[in-house]
This record gives C-alpha cells, sequence and structure tokens, in this order.
C-alpha cells in the first residue's frame, strides 16, 4: 500500500513537472510519452493524484488551481490538444456523462456523437466553438435555402435511449430551426423532417415532421433562449422532445403524431436552419442536460427488469423447473461439489450422470490445485485418466507454469516437503474447493491449505524431463536476506511432516529493480479476475463467485514480512531452480514440436519474472501468486477430464449464462435498444 | 385454546365471522382481552381473533364498534408486551381504515396519540399501523392540529427511509393529509431534514420514475400541498420540473383509472392558482388530448346495460365494473383539470374547445345524473366561458345556455354558483347568447337567486341582471325591475356583502342609462332611488361603493325631469359639494361630473340651475378644481366651467 502510494505520487510529479516545463514554454503540448491514460485508470485516480499533489508540491504548483492542473494531465493524455482549459475539462465531464449514461455503449465499435461534423453539411452551415456551435450564413429566401448538419457519429442502438439538447442562440431573422434525426446520405439542403427517415420539430410552427413535408401539429413554438431536446428511445423505437426540460410528449390517441423509427439505417443528430441569424448550440452531454433523462431511462430500466422478471411461463411450469434442477445439479457435479449435489439430486428426485467416484476424484485433483499443490494434482490426473495429459500438451504446460509459481509461493509439495509446512488441523479444508480463493484482497495468500492426506514427500518427478540450460539462473541466488523475521510468525505449525527444516534460515532473491517504464507497462496489463477461462471456443460469460468465504483457520492471511520464497528454505530454492529449467526444456521442446506459441512464452516469462524482485508478492508481476489466479487453471483442468469422459466440459449453467450475454451483446448489433438496460450482469447479485 | 381452534375458524370466512359476532363472541372476547389476570397469550389471541374479525365486512365492523372494542383496544396499548401492543394496533388499523368507523373515537381520549406517537419508536409493525391510522384519520384542521401538536412530524420524518416500503408508504400518506391546505404543517416541512437532507428533496427522490407509482403519486401529492400552502414557491424546480411532470405523468393511459384520477385531481389543485404552470402543464406530453380519453369510458346507463347483455364473460364483466365505477370520477376530474388549465390563458382555452367533441361533452356533462361530474363540467364552462372569443363561437355554436339553464332549475347550492357565474358571462353585451337566454324566461330566476341566503348566489343573481341591463332595451329594463321589485332592490342595497352592494349599484346605473330611460325609471321610483342613494353616501362605505354611488346620481342629473329631484334636494347638492372637494380623486371627478350634467346648457332650465349652484358655491369649487394636479379633473372642471361662460 505505502509503496504503490508513492509510486503514484512520483509518477505524477514527474508528469506534471514536465508539463508545467512545457506550459511555460508554451511549446506544443504532444507529451506522447507520458502515458497518462495508462497511469490514471479512472478519474477518481487522477483526481486523487492532483489533490496530493497540492498537498505535496505546493512551491511547485503554486497559483495553479485544480482545474488548470486538471486540464494539464488530460492533455497528457493526449485526447485534445487545444490549448483551452476549460474545454478540456468540459471533454473530461463529457466523458464522463456519456459513460454514465450509456454503460452498454462500446465505444470502439459505436462512437458516441459528440460534436457536428465538419464534413457532413451543408455549405450554409458554419461551425465554430469547437463544432458545437451552428449559424446559418446562406440567403435564407426559401425553403430552397434551408441547410442541415449531422453529428460525427450516428446514435448507437446499444445506447437503449439517446438524448441530445439544443439551446437556441438567436432565432435569426425567421426563426425556422429544425431540431431532429436525420439518416446518412439524406440531401443536406433541407430542414429535418422533410425527407426519408428523417424526422424533426420545427421552431416557427411547433410542429413535427417526419419524412415529410407536411408538418402535423405537436408542440409549441420555440424560439431564441429555448432548451430544444430530442430523445430516440430505441425500445419502443419513438421519439420525443423536450422544450426547457419540459417533455412534449409522443403518444397521441387519435392521431400519431410521433415519428416510429422501425427498422432503419442508423440516425444521427441534426439540426437545420433557414435564416440569417439562426444560431444554435449543441450539447451532447458537455453539460448536465435540462431534462432530466436519467429518470426517464430508469423508468425504462425498471420497466424491463420486470418484463424480464415476470416473463410468462404459462403451462410449461414443470418443464422449466425440470431445467432449472437440472441446470443446478449438473453445475454442482462440474465443479465437484459431491455431496450437495447427492443432497440435491435426492430432494428433487433428479438423476446424476456420472458416477460418484468420478465426481469424488475430479474433486480431489482441483482440491489439489486450488490449494496451490499442483504437483500433486498432475500426479493424480496422471494415474487417474492416464494419457490425458500427455494428449493435452498445452494444458501441461500451463498446469507445470502453474506449479512453478506455486513453487515460489512455497505452496507446491515438491518444495513444502523442504519446509516443513503443514496446517494446523489436517482435515480443514473444507468441502467445496472454490472455498479457498479471496476475492479483491489481492495480498492474500494461503501459505498452507493442507489437503486431507499429508503424504508429502511424493516427490514424483514430472515425465517430460529434457533437461537443458536455464537462461535464468542467474537471477536468484541465496544472497543475504532482507527481512529480519525468520520464521513465520503467526501461526504454529505442526512438525508432522517436516523432513528438513531449514526454516530459520533466511532467504530471498536479490532484487533487480525493474524501472519504472516497464512497471507501467506490466501494470496496464487486465488480470481478469474471477473469470474461468478455458480453452474452449465457446464465448463465455464472465462469472463471479458468490460463495462466501468462511472463517477458516487454514486461510490465515500471514503478515509480509513472514512470506519468503518457496517457504524461505534455500534446498527448495534449488529444486525450484532445477524444475525451472526443466519447464524452460519442456517449453523449448513444445516450441519445436508445435511452432512458437506467445501465449507459453507470456507465461513462461511472468513466472521467471517473479524471482526478480525481492518480495515477489509486492511485485508487479505478483498477481500470479495469488490464490485466485488457480482458478482458471483449475477449471481448465476440470473441463479438460470431463471432455476425455465424454462429458460437458462447461456445465450448461455457464453456457446458459454465456449464451445470454452473447444474445444481449447480438440485441445490440441488430439494433435493438432493450439490450441497454437488459445486461446479465444486472441479474447476477 | 379455545381461542385458537375459534382463530382458524374464522380466517378468511367470512360467514363464519358473521356468525362469531352473531352468537356474542365480541364481548366475551373483549372481557378476556382486558383482563390483566388471564395471560398474555390469551389476550394476544385474542387481540388476534379480533383482527380476524375485523377483516370481514363493514357489518362486522359496525358491530364490533358498537361492542367499544376501540376504548379497549386501546387500553391493550399500555401493555409493555410487543407482540400483544402490535395485535391490539393491527386490529385498531383495520377498523379505522374503514370508512364505517367514526374517525373522531381516535381523538375522544387525548392521551391516545402522545402515546401512539411514544409507540413509533417500538417496531416497524408498530410504525406502520400507526402511520397508516393517521393517515386514514386525520380529515379535519384540528386534527392536523393535534397530530401537529403532538409531534407528528418530527416522529414520522425518519420513517420515510425506513427500510420497509409499507413503512416508508405510510409516512408519506400521512404527510400528505397532513399538509393538505395547512400552512403551518407546510412551513414546517419544508425545514425539516431526513437524515442530513431536504424533505422536498427526499419527496422529489420518491417521484422517480422507477419508484411505484402509489409512491410517486402520494410524494407529488405532499409537493403539491406543501406548494399550494405557500411554502414552497410555484417557480421552484422541485414543482416546475419535477412534480407537475410526474403528475401528468399519472394521467397517461398507462395508469390505473384510480391513479388517472387523483394525477388529474392533484394536478389541477396545484395548477390552479398559477398561470405560469398552467402553460407549462398544456405542453406537457400532450395533456390537453390526454384528458380526452378519460371520457372514452361507458357514461350512460342505457349504454351500459346494452354491453352487459352481449358480455357473459365474468371476467370482462368485472372489468366493466371497475371501469364504470370509475367512469365518473374519470370525467369529473377530467372536467376539473380542463377548468384548472383553461382558467387563465386564452390559447389554452382555445386548445381545449378544440379538443375532440370537448364542447359536446361538457354539454352533456352538465345533465349527466352524478352532481360531482355536473359540477366539474360547469366549471370547466365556466373556466372557458372567461373567453371572449369562446363566448362569440363555440359556446353559441353548443347552445350551452340551454342546459346551463336547465341546471339552474333544480342543484345544488354549490353547482348554482358555478352555473350561474357562468351565465353571468354568457349575458354579457357581446355574448350571442344573451338574446336566447332572454327569451328562455331568466329574469325570474336570477330575481329568484338574489333573494338566496348564499352571499356567492345573491352576487351572480345581481350580477347576471346587471351584464343583462347593460345597454339592454326599455323592455328589459323594466322588466327586470318588476321582477326584482323595489322593496328587494333597496334590501340589496343594503346587503352586509359589498360585492352584492357594489353588482346592485352597477345594476341601478346600468338601468339609469340613456336620458328616456332614466326619466321614466325616476319618474316611477325616484324618490326610493334618492332614498337609497342619500342612504349610502352618509353611511360607512368603501370608495368604490360611494363612487359607483356618486355615478348613479350624475346619470341622474342626466335625466331630463330626474335633475329635479336633485336640483330640489339641497341635501343632496350639498352632499356632492363635499364630495367635490373630497381627498380622493375618484370621488371629486364623479360629483364633478354630476354638477356638470346638472349645468349643461342647452337643455331647458340650465340657466336656472347655474344660477342657484353659483349662489351654492359651486362656480368657486369649480374654478378651484381647474388648478387640480389630475389632469382628469381639471379637464372635466374646465368644460363645467365653459358652461357658465357660454
Amino acid at each position: 500500500m505505502e509503496k504503490s502510494y508513492w509510486v503514484f505520487i512520483e509518477r505524477t510529479r514527474v508528469i506534471l513537472t514536465f508539463m508545467l516545463a512545457y506550459k511555460y514554454a508554451s511549446l506544443q503540448c504532444s507529451i506522447a510519452i507520458f502515458d497518462v491514460k495508462n497511469t490514471y485508470k479512472t478519474s477518481e485516480e487522477l483526481i486523487l493524484a492532483i489533490h496530493l499533489l497540492q498537498q505535496d508540491l505546493q512551491p511547485l504548483l503554486a497559483g495553479l488551481t485544480f482545474k488548470e492542473l486538471f486540464t494539464l494531465l488530460t492533455l497528457g493524455a493526449g485526447s485534445l490538444l487545444t490549448g483551452d482549459p476549460a474545454f478540456n475539462y468540459q471533454e473530461h465531464e463529457l466523458n464522463e456523462r456519456l459513460k454514465r449514461l450509456y454503460p452498454a455503449v462500446n465505444e470502439e465499435e459505436t462512437p458516441l456523437p459528440r460534436s457536428w461534423s465538419p464534413k457532413d453539411k451543408y455549405s450554409y452551415i458554419g461551425l465554430s466553438q469547437n463544432n458545437l456551435r451552428v449559424h446559418y450564413k446562406g440567403h435564407g429566401k426559401n425553403h430552397k435555402d434551408a441547410a442541415s448538419v449531422r453529428a460525427t457519429h450516428p446514435i448507437p442502438a446499444a445506447c437503449g435511449i439517446y438524448y441530445f439538447e439544443v439551446k437556441i442562440v438567436s432565432k435569426g431573422r425567421d426563426g425556422y430551426m429544425g431540431i431532429g434525426l436525420s439518416a446518412q446520405g439524406d440531401n443536406m439542403n433541407r430542414l429535418p423532417g422533410w425527407d426519408k427517415h428523417s424526422y424533426g420539430y420545427h421552431g416557427d410552427d411547433g410542429h413535427s415532421f417526419c419524412s415529410s413535408g407536411t408538418g402535423q401539429p405537436y408542440g409549441p413554438t420555440f424560439t431564441t433562449g429555448d432548451v430544444i431536446g430530442c430523445c430516440v428511445n430505441l425500445i419502443n423505437n419513438t421519439c420525443f422532445y423536450t422544450k426547457n426540460g419540459h417533455s412534449l410528449g409522443n403518444k397521441l390517441s387519435a392521431l400519431s403524431f410521433c415519428p416510429c423509427l422501425s427498422f432503419q439505417p442508423n440516425l444521427y443528430p441534426t439540426v437545420g436552419l433557414q435564416t440569417p441569424g439562426e444560431i444554435v448550440d449543441a450539447n451532447f452531454g458537455q453539460q448536465p442536460f435540462v431534462f432530466d433523462i436519467e429518470d426517464y431511462m430508469s423508468e425504462w430500466r425498471a420497466k424491463i427488469h420486470s418484463m424480464i422478471a415476470r416473463f410468462p411461463i404459462g403451462e410449461r411450469l414443470g418443464d422449466w423447473q425440470a431445467v432449472l434442477q437440472n441446470m443446478v445439479s449438473s453445475y454442482l457435479v462440474h465443479h465437484g461439489y459431491c455431496a450437495t449435489a447427492m443432497t440435491f439430486a435426492r430432494a428433487t428426485e433428479t438423476m446424476i450422470q456420472e458416477d460418484q467416484t468420478s465426481i469424488k476424484n475430479r474433486q480431489r485433483i482441483q482440491k489439489l490445485v486450488l490449494a496451490g499443490r499442483v504437483g500433486e494434482a498432475i500426479d493424480a490426473t496422471q494415474q487417474l485418466y492416464p494419457g490425458l495429459l500427455e494428449h493435452d500438451p498445452n494444458l501441461l504446460f500451463m498446469l507445470k507454469c502453474r506449479q512453478f509459481v506455486e513453487m515460489v509461493n512455497g505452496t507446491d509439495s515438491e518444495v513444502r516437503c523442504f519446509s516443513a509446512r503443514s496446517p494446523k488441523s489436517q482435515d480443514s479444508y473444507p468441502g467445496s474447493p472454490n472455498l479457498s480463493p479471496r476475492h479483491g484482497a489481492t495480498n492474500a495468500h494461503l501459505h498452507n491449505t493442507g489437503a486431507d492426506s499429508p503424504t508429502c514427500s511424493n516427490g514424483v518427478t514430472p515425465t517430460n524431463k529434457n533437461k537443458s540450460h536455464n537462461k535464468y539462473t542467474g537471477v536468484s541466488s541465496a544472497s543475504a536476506s532482507s527481512s529480519p523475521s525468520s520464521s513465520p510468525s503467526s501461526v504454529n505449525y505442526s512438525e508432522s511432516n517436516s523432513t528438513d527444516s531449514t526454516k530459520s534460515q533466511p532467504h530471498s532473491a536479490t532484487s533487480n529493480q525493474e524501472t519504472s517504464d516497464s512497471e507501467m507497462e506490466i501494470e496496464a496489463e487486465h488480470y481478469s479476475n474471477g473469470v474461468t477461462e478455458s480453452s474452449t471456443r465457446i464465448m463465455n460469460g464472465t462469472y463471479k463467485h458468490q460463495e462466501i468465504l468462511q472463517a477458516d483457520d487454514n486461510s490465515v492471511d500471514d503478515s509480509c514480512s513472514s512470506r519468503q520464497l518457496c517457504g524461505g528454505n534455500q534446498a527448495a530454492t534449488e529444486r525450484m531452480i532445477q524444475f525451472g529449467r526443466e519447464l524452460q526444456a519442456l517449453s523449448e521442446q513444445l516450441c519445436r514440436q508445435y511452432g512458437k506459441n506467445a501465449t507459453h512464452k507470456k507465461m513462461l516469462q511472468d513466472a521467471f519474472s517473479l524471482l526478480a524482485y525481492s518480495d515477489p508478492w509486492n511485485c508487479p508481476v505478483g498477481q500470479q501468486l495469488d490464490p485466485m489466479q488457480r482458478e482458471a487453471i483449475c477449471s481448465a483442468l476440470n473441463s479438460a477430464i470431463l471432455e476425455s469422459q465424454n462429458l460437458p466440459k462447461q456445465p450448461p449453467l455457464m453456457l446458459a449464462l454465456g449464451q445470454a450475454t452473447e444474445c444481449v451483446q447480438l440485441m445490440a448489433k441488430v439494433r435493438s435498444g432493450s439490450c441497454s438496460f437488459a445486461r446479465v450482469d444486472n441479474f447476477l447479485h | 385454546k379455545k381461542n385458537f381452534d375459534m382463530k382458524n375458524a374464522v380466517i378468511g370466512n367470512n360467514r363464519q365471522k358473521a356468525n362469531l359476532i352473531v352468537l356474542g363472541a365480541v364481548p366475551r372476547l373483549l372481557y378476556l382481552l382486558q383482563q390483566s389476570s388471564s395471560s398474555l397469550e390469551l389476550r394476544t389471541e385474542c387481540a388476534v381473533v379480533l383482527g380476524s374479525l375485523s377483516m370481514g365486512t363493514e357489518n362486522n365492523i359496525k358491530s364490533l364498534v358498537d361492542c367499544h372494542i376501540i376504548p379497549a383496544l386501546l387500553q391493550g396499548l399500555l401493555c409493555s408486551d410487543l407482540i400483544f401492543i402490535e395485535a391490539c394496533l393491527r386490529c385498531l388499523r383495520t377498523i379505522f381504515i374503514s370508512p364505517v368507523t367514526p374517525v373522531q373515537l381516535l381523538y375522544t381520549d387525548p392521551t391516545v396519540i402522545p402515546h401512539l406517537m411514544s409507540l413509533l419508536s417500538r417496531s416497524q409493525h408498530t410504525q406502520e399501523y400507526i402511520t397508516q391510522i393517521f393517515a386514514h384519520c386525520c380529515k379535519t384542521p384540528e386534527h392536523q392540529t393535534v397530530l401537529f401538536n403532538h409531534g407528528a412530524i418530527q416522529n414520522i420524518a425518519p420513517l420515510l427511509i425506513s427500510p420497509s416500503y409499507k413503512v416508508r408508504m405510510q409516512a408519506l400518506k400521512c404527510f400528505s393529509v397532513l399538509a393538505y391546505e395547512n400552512a403551518q404543517v407546510s412551513m414546517t416541512l419544508v425545514n425539516v431534514l431526513v437524515d442530513g437532507e431536504q424533505l422536498s428533496q427526499v419527496f422529489v427522490r420518491m417521484m422517480q420514475r422507477d419508484k411505484p407509482i402509489e409512491m410517486q403519486l402520494t410524494a407529488a401529492k405532499c409537493l403539491t400541498y406543501m406548494c399550494r400552502a405557500g411554502a414552497i414557491r410555484t417557480d421552484d424546480n422541485c414543482i416546475v420540473l419535477k412534480t407537475l411532470p410526474c403528475l401528468v405523468r399519472m394521467c397517461s393511459k398507462e395508469r390505473l383509472l384510480e391513479e388517472r384520477v387523483e394525477g388529474a385531481e392533484t394536478l389541477a389543485y396545484l395548477m390552479e392558482p398559477d398561470i405560469e404552470l398552467q402553460r407549462i402543464a398544456s405542453v406537457t406530453d400532450h395533456l390537453v388530448s390526454m384528458l380526452a380519453d378519460y371520457f372514452k369510458y361507458p357514461s350512460s346507463v342505457s349504454a351500459i346495460t346494452d354491453i352487459k347483455r352481449y358480455i357473459d364473460f365474468n371476467s370482462r364483466c368485472n372489468q366493466l365494473d371497475h371501469d364504470l365505477k370509475h367512469a365518473h370520477e374519470l370525467r369529473q376530474a377530467a372536467f376539473k383539470l380542463y377548468a384548472s388549465l383553461g382558467s387563465n390563458d386564452e390559447d389554452i382555452r382555445k386548445k381545449i374547445t378544440e379538443t375532440e367533441n370537448m364542447m359536446d361533452r361538457i354539454v352533456s356533462g352538465l345533465s349527466e345524473s352524478s352532481i360531482k361530474v355536473r359540477l366539474a363540467a360547469v366549471r370547466c364552462l365556466h373556466s372557458l366561458s372567461r373567453s371572449v372569443q369562446q363566448l362569440r363561437t363555440s359556446f353559441h355554436d353548443h347552445a350551452v345556455w340551454k342546459p346551463l339553464m336547465k341546471l339552474l332549475q333544480n342543484a345544488p347550492d354549490e353547482v348554482l354558483v358555478m352555473a350561474s357565474s357562468t351565465l353571468c358571462n354568457l349575458l354579457l353585451e357581446f355574448s350571442p347568447s344573451k338574446e336566447p337566454i332572454l327569451e328562455s324566461g331568466v329574469i325570474e330566476l336570477l330575481c329568484s337567486l338574489t333573494q338566496s341566503d348564499s352571499p356567492a348566489l345573491r352576487v351572480n343573481g345581481i350580477w347576471a341582471l346587471m351584464n343583462m341591463a347593460f345597454q339592454a332595451d326599455q323592455k328589459v329594463k323594466v322588466e327586470i325591475v318588476q321582477a326584482l321589485g323595489t322593496e328587494q332592490l333597496f334590501r340589496l342595497l343594503s346587503d352586509p356583502d359589498t360585492n352584492v352592494l357594489m353588482k346592485t349599484l352597477g345594476l341601478l346605473r346600468n338601468l339609469l342609462s340613456t336620458r328616456p330611460h332614466i326619466d321614466q325609471i325616476m319618474s316611477s321610483h325616484g324618490k326610493q332611488i334618492m332614498q337609497a342613494v342619500t342612504l349610502i353616501l352618509e353611511g360607512e362605505h368603501s370608495i368604490e361603493v360611494k363612487e359607483q354611488t356618486l355615478c348613479i346620481l350624475a346619470n341622474i342629473a342626466d335625466g331630463n325631469t330626474a335633475k329635479e329631484l336633485i336640483m330640489t334636494n339641497d341635501d343632496m347638492l350639498q352632499k356632492i359639494k363635499y364630495y367635490m372637494g373630497h381627498s380622493n380623486v375618484k370621488l371629486q371627478l364623479a360629483a364633478t361630473f354630476c354638477i356638470s350634467n346638472l349645468i349643461w346648457n342647452e337643455e331647458d332650465g340650465s340657466q336656472e340651475r347655474q344660477d342657484k349652484l353659483r349662489e351654492m358655491g359651486f362656480v368657486d369649487i369649480l374654478h378651484k378644481l381647474t388648478q387640480a394636479s389630475d389632469p382628469n379633473l381639471c379637464d372635466r372642471a374646465k368644460t363645467a366651467m365653459q358652461q357658465y361662460l357660454a
């Protein structure tokens, strides 16, 4: 904590110092080197950094306001390199607001409109103020002089509900202004609403035009000072307008005054002007909206949620129940919750496909992996499912990599037998294999999660043992300790399994501190915690663990000082280094056999990088040591076993979840707006 | 044990409940309940069984109330056991929310309210039941005051953020009944903080569109009442941008009929006094045409029976019954809202009358069986009748005067007030309906209104006559005087209500216009009229009344023969002189006008009158007035002086 805080501050200090220098030298701020965006993942971090700096760098920053600092930093983020600080602050506000309003929109695929397009406009239109202000510069003699401008991007369907506002700065000569929507390719020499696929609300008569030259009475007229909004509802395919924050409505009894936006091309926010002097300003989210659009959206969110919750199942209640029971049961079986699955099956009178011993075997292997005893897990797999790993060298490699990491961690049996640490209570590993991981707490480590059978001396050597020279040999050496406390302080370990107790021998790897640049690079990586990813090609939804971590004597959260490489044992360290060489050899062999594999390379590099730090748990690649990281490999192994038994490698529950997630994404692609309010996450509490 | 069986026997079975009551179980249960020697368990069971009995029909509740169950249960609340208290409260709640229970029973013992307040902290159940009782039993300003004085606001406000929805909802309902037309409560409410947040903001949050409709609606009511009581300005954002749109949403087709009724009524109440809110509402979500849907439910009994004959399905029938029950409510709510919308703005009135079949709907609404609908319809008509344009066009086209006249024949006072007020507008001289109304023999009716006990009716009657007399034929004027009778006329001139007096003077003034009419009326009623004028000028009256009276005098002075009634009355001349020197310019002007008429040249005997008035010192006064600072008065005096010079 302490350290990362200072790194954070230091980094900000460097960036700021440079930026200030740039500012005072009034140079163009093209500071690509300072990847501020990657330094501060969220604006909260950025704001925090500024606050800290203001306290920290008083003399340097004297006289600079928060806003100016903010602007400087966002400048560095390389967003927009203009000299106007207010604008950049606004830009930031815009991004935040858009993110909040349209969380389902993936802006990399479908960017949101942020300004008027300087290209997609008629020549009588002039733009200013960062392409947000529109003025008319034609003759304005008659309707043939009408001119429109579209926004830079169409409205993405994943918005669900989209909204923008336009303030009438001046009504000009006659106030023939139209606010609305149009499709790309529509004639720009017209007001919105006159042509096919275009819709508009006009200020002079208050009429609504829906792809027709004749409007229908809709609302009041509007003029200088009014704020007109246009809301597109892609769920029921309607649109309505607002005036000064009041909805003018979209449903009428007798006549349909409202455009029905059914199945049509992408629509762009559009304004049209027709007489000299007309000026309007757009607000695509740069400022708070006058109309409470979030309130409107919340109503639809609630509507869609209740629609889903009340989906009628009618007569087929029984079928549904059976399906649900099956899903639950198969999920339990898949993860090896044997006893629970049996009880559930008995209670619901359902059948379980797999026999109990098979489930128990899998459960055992999973427990081993999750306990960090990967070597034993590999052995058990080879015993129980011969040929499985031989046929899946990828999986084997992944397992071995993990085994190496666990050796660093001091949890694998091959090193544990040296350090002689075993749990206080032997039978403590709880029945469910998923109980051990600690979510969220990155520094939580399970030093010893002993299994029921404490036979630690089974140092079975891996099968593929092609010895070769390890490039990393020099990296770790048993040098003088940097941590004074020599033995694990917190737990009284029983000595039953100890063979060679050298735990008092302090041990640490020499640290060759990485430069901050490479640290940043590594931090930018994403560790998607809690995601069960297997080698399958099925797109899976993220699945969050909901198991409540039970208070467990064994999952002792040791203080940092007690953690040492390989449990602080020299023999174990040597064994680890040897194993590392074997692993390197395996990698090279696989490379020869199957060609280069970038994933493998990266995995290996990451694992070996651990040795480069004095305190691997607190280093940029330290996350690997987190017990949570065991889950992915555990699930991959489990799937492989199941597949070898001709059982589904994914539990149907997860398939359904993945399917649902995919469907929602598909909905966005086919322009079904309700997808934005029907996100799967919302239903997983 | 017996009780236990009893409980199971009666739950959910209304007939069993009735049987048990007939068999006299209630006194026995009450006896056991009150017996402090019986075990707490038994007493609780008794309360539970009584609670179950009260869930039955209205008759059941009546019998329970007759057995003095309320004091017994209130007594039970003094016990310290929470379970027992909750059982008693549950039963009390059920009884008090029934329409057959007199709410006054809650207030007879003055110790009850403070004790209930103290029980609010006991549990979520006590909170729910007590607030529900308060919400139902606060019907009058006195009730509001009692609850307010016992700290209802401070005690209930924290419940607005209770984890239980029911508690939040009942607390909200409490505030809506407490704040209704109560400035004291409303003013207090705006300053209350709940968890550091202003109460109005808490209400605004409760109006968010993802909240349950019931909650949105009740929160909107609270803010509406606070606004109408003057605690929140009408241009406050929480009214303009939150409450008003919320209430408009409540009027939409998607809402239940009950919600639409309540929404429309509340909205009508909210914007009644404020033209800006009316303008905003009129363009929000097409409210005007949205309201037209309120009329699309079966309206006449014959249509209903027709439909019923064709539909056999129970469910459809239930739906229909439901609709029928609410059809009247919907219509009257829509009329009320239209009335409120159109009360000030000419454009909105136009928009309303242009709504499909609107005038027809009002016309048929005027003759509906439900008084509520008739009243609302006539209110709506009245609101629209303030428009000159509508009077000239749609009112005439749809002959609205016919049903209006019919309504006036026989209706309760509140309907009569609105109807006669509307009639006043229809009798304005530019209204094309004036003629046919005159022909329908309305004078008798209006004269009878002037004899009503209600001041509002008297005003409207005399007002209508005044409008009728404006620039009317001699025949009509004579008819009015005859029908009203001088006696009644003079009675009205001494009416305690200033409005009545003003309109009566107005009538007199209208009657006494154009020379032949003046002379004719003065020749027959001159003596009485002069007497009345003297009386008013001598009495303690407002400037407006005296000015009006002096104007009448000026009209009399304009007559050929009528003049003499003034000229021969020295006392009257002295009075005129006095008013010419009055400190109020309006009175000076009216008095000068009167003298000017008297001394006008070109008329018989003008010389004699001029001489007489000169002798009385009027010329000096006129001379002084030519120096007056008020230009009108100055001009008037100069014109009068010229009569002497010519």
